[in-house]
């Protein structure tokens, strides 16, 4: 690579960007569609085709257990799966700020040409964009992503349709993510460590389709705003409530201790690599044991039901026994003293 | 587990509690938590659906962010508009609304506003800005002073030049009389927990003294707080009024003496004005003559006067315990803790931002 | 009021010390408590210790309110619905 750092002059469309694209970019997403370099790629598609898009930026770029560029492909390949697609080719987006070292970047791709192998995605079109110092934080990221919607899934295209009794279910420990990236910002350690779920989920996920379809009433990944967040979204407008157990949500120690530390409620904690699934309450167990074959969803659990008792709201049962309302996140979540 | 906090989350323990709390409450009483952790643990954990009719749980003005006036944050504002100024405060006062504004949106805006958790973060800051001014916005009661006292102590050490504090700090006693006084009809207070860690239960004695009233100073887990509510029923059925400690594993009578003493160096008693309470003789601190240079106030004057409250906001009379969150109009409506008019919606601690978060109402 | 959580000291320099809430370690002042030693459980608010946890005591009140479970008479106990 010609210089260490990235320069405006990376953007300016010139030799510096013809060989940014090249040796970088080119390098390391290799494959047919990209390599053409033409001004749109065509690539194939079905009769149902998923499409999403999603931007990420996130400090430090670089954290345990991942990067800005593994939540760039997780993120968008999640999206993909949980609304019932295959996920098939990724647009990267990459605004840089001048400075970044180059090394830095080239870690980052590296990664996501990892994660994309992984998931099985290609990634066919990109751009790139140089900005002034201060006019972005050192790298932002945004991907599309294309799927080809799983025939025995099209009812996750759809609005979900619940029924009392329908199980909640999440794939794993909750937290993980947001906990490591706020250990990383305040000089927190751990006595073991813990890192960032980030992940594409295709090997938890396609397996359970394969073998529940319809039973798998709705899925989603939990992300920003945390499970809470979530579950209010689906009861909003609708003749149904949640009933959570506070005492089933799996937490680990390390995470429950730094809520404490900042007054955070896990229900809120983003997440990279986690799915909330509602399903069919007879076959909830046989769901959960399917998980647990998954690294991916080695400790999940089934955290709570579909009640028609409080219509619209989502409601938690303490560990003692009292119970309480859950709403969404409001605002941002921000440290406390008291 | 997290040792000293699952312990006091057990079922077992909770619901026995709860069936002796049941047992031995006979007259009808009302409670006022003064402790906004208390009042915060109370709705999280669902307790005040485990009493029985009998027991009347208030919440009171202990949440540092709710009792700070309006004055203040402006104050703290427009520190934030001057050239070379980093404000530095923890998170709960971010979203406390001004007149006009908030730290939350001048931040946005463009104001250098950074969020510390601890006051030694604030000295850093200071000292690693030599050219600008950093001002540590002082909030909270006996336990959240003795850190700024340090901060103040370390700065005087090393001589920051560039290091201030806009103290609001606050003492609860004096607002807890002024409740009582001002007509607030309760039988008990659940004493604040790590107020009482720094200060001591003796802080509470002249209080039984002069108003007959019972005090049980708890824990934050909901198994300290039902067994200091089955203390106050047997205190308040047995007829004789006292300060019992149900927190003794952090709280003694003479409390943290080292603190006390760090605190009586730095500070001094002043007048503090209370959203809601108005002003109340000797109960605020302010910086000792001595520690004059590090006065925000005394350095950089201001002009702001103390403001009426916000048009049918009730949150005087909610801190009071005369009023509850939904006899508010504005309550949910055009108040919520998204938009918060008043200061018991801005913190989480609030009465009226629990009540919303909590309850069905 | 007053967020304070019980960590566990592990190591002591000077005024500081490491300490751990359920496996997460954070640095504590240890600048207005006196005689901490490592393996004590001290109460933390803003970074700062604010005392040292009395294990006895705390024992003593677990022991008595566990005791109460145990004699109760089933009968005795009115579970609230919830």
């Amino acid at each position: 690579m010609s210089t260490d750092t990235i320069l405006i002059g990376h953007g300016a469309g010139g030799m510096l960007s013809h060989k940014l694209v090249h040796e970088l970019f080119l390098k390391h997403f290799k494959n047919k569609q990209l390599a053409g370099l033409s001004d749109a790629t065509i690539v194939k598609t079905t009769s149902h085709t998923a499409f999403t898009t999603d931007s990420y930026v996130v400090d430090p770029i670089i954290f345990p257990g991942g990067d800005i560029g593994k939540l760039a492909v997780s993120g968008t390949v999640n999206d993909l799966l949980v609304s019932g697609a295959l996920p098939q080719y990724l647009s990267a987006g990459f605004i840089i700020e001048e400075g970044l070292p180059m090394e830095t970047l080239e870690q980052i791709v590296k990664s996501m040409a990892r994660e994309a192998k992984h998931a099985g995605v290609e990634i066919v079109t990109g751009d790139t964009k140089v900005v002034k110092r201060g006019q972005c934080d050192k790298l932002f990221i945004n991907t599309s992503g294309i799927g080809k919607g799983i025939e025995n899934m099209e009812h996750l295209w759809k609005k979900p349709e619940l029924k009392a009794g329908d199980k909640v279910l999440v794939s794993g420990y909750l937290g993980d993510h947001a906990i490591t990236i706020l250990a990383a910002r305040n000089n927190i350690t751990f006595e073991e460590e813990i890192v960032s779920d980030a992940a594409p989920l295709n090997n938890l996920i396609l397996p359970l389709f394969e073998n529940f379809g319809h039973s798998i009433r709705f899925m989603r990944d939990i992300t920003r705003g945390g499970l809470a967040t979530i579950l209010n979204e689906i009861c909003e407008h609708k003749n149904i409530g949640v009933e959570l157990n506070e005492s089933l949500l799996p937490v680990r120690n390390e995470v429950k201790g730094i809520c404490e530390i900042f007054g955070y409620d896990p229900l809120y904690l983003a997440n990279e690599g986690k799915v909330m699934m509602i399903v069919e309450q007879n076959a909830a167990e046989a769901v959960l044991e399917k998980m647990k074959e998954s690294d991916l969803g080695r400790y999940c659990a089934m955290v709570g039901e579909i009640t028609s008792s409080f219509p619209g709201k989502v409601r938690q049962l303490s560990v003692i026994g009292g119970s309480r309302i859950v709403d969404m996140l409001q605002g941002e979540m921000l440290p406390r003293i008291c | 587990m997290l040792k000293y906090l699952d312990e006091y989350r057990d079922k077992d323990l909770a619901q026995n509690l709860v069936a002796q709390i049941n047992y031995a409450s006979k007259k009808s009483i009302r409670i006022m938590e003064v402790c906004g952790g208390h009042t915060m643990a109370i709705r999280k954990y669902g307790i005040q659906n485990l009493l029985p009719p009998t027991i009347k749980l208030l919440s009171g003005p202990g949440c540092p962010v709710c009792v700070t006036s309006r004055s203040f944050i402006d104050k703290a504002i427009a520190y934030s508009a001057m050239p070379d100024i980093i404000i530095t405060t923890y998170g709960d006062l971010m979203r406390v609304p001004g007149t006009s504004s908030s730290l939350l949106k001048e931040k946005a805006r463009g104001a250098d506003v950074r969020i510390v958790v601890s006051t030694l973060d604030a000295v850093k800051i200071a000292k690693e800005n030599p050219e600008k001014t950093v001002i540590f916005l002082g909030i909270g009661f006996e336990t959240t002073t003795p850190p700024t006292a340090i901060a103040v102590l370390e700065a005087s050490k090393i001589k920051l030049k560039n290091f201030l504090i806009l103290s609001a700090h606050k003492l609860m006693p004096p607002a807890m009389a002024a409740l009582i006084d001002e007509g607030t009809l309760i039988d008990a207070y659940i004493g604040p927990g790590h107020v009482s860690t720094i200060a001591g239960s003796k802080i509470y004695k002249p209080l039984v003294n002069q108003y007959d009233i019972s005090v049980v100073i708890s824990g934050f887990e909901p198994v300290d707080i039902l067994q200091s509510i089955w203390m106050l029923v047997k205190q308040i059925e047995s007829g004789i009024p006292s300060v019992e400690i149900q927190y003794s594993r952090a709280v003694s009578q003479e409390g943290n003496l080292k603190a006390q003493n760090l605190v009586n160096d730095v500070f001094e008693p002043c007048t503090a004005f209370w959203r809601g309470l108005g002003a109340i003789p000797k109960s605020g601190l302010k910086l000792k003559p001595e520690y004059n240079s590090f006065e925000a106030e005394s350095l950089l004057p201001l002009e702001i006067a103390e403001k009426p409250e916000p048009k049918g906001c009730l949150c005087g009379q909610i801190l009071k315990g005369q009023k509850i969150p939904t006899d508010c109009k504005l309550f949910g409506k055009t108040c919520t803790p998204e938009k918060p008019v008043g200061a018991c919606m801005v913190s989480d601690e609030g009465t009226c931002a629990a009540y919303f978060k909590y309850n069905d109402y | 009021m007053c967020l304070s959580v019980p960590a566990k000291i592990l190591n002591i320099e000077g005024s500081n010390a490491k300490a751990t809430v359920g496996g997460s370690i954070i640095n504590v002042s240890l600048q207005l408590v006196e005689n901490i030693e490592i393996g004590d459980y001290v109460l933390v608010h803003t970074g700062f210790a604010l005392e040292k946890i009395d294990a006895k005591t705390a024992r003593e009140t677990l022991a008595m309110l566990t005791s109460m479970v145990e004699e109760n008479p089933e009968d005795m106990i009115r579970f609230i619905e919830i």
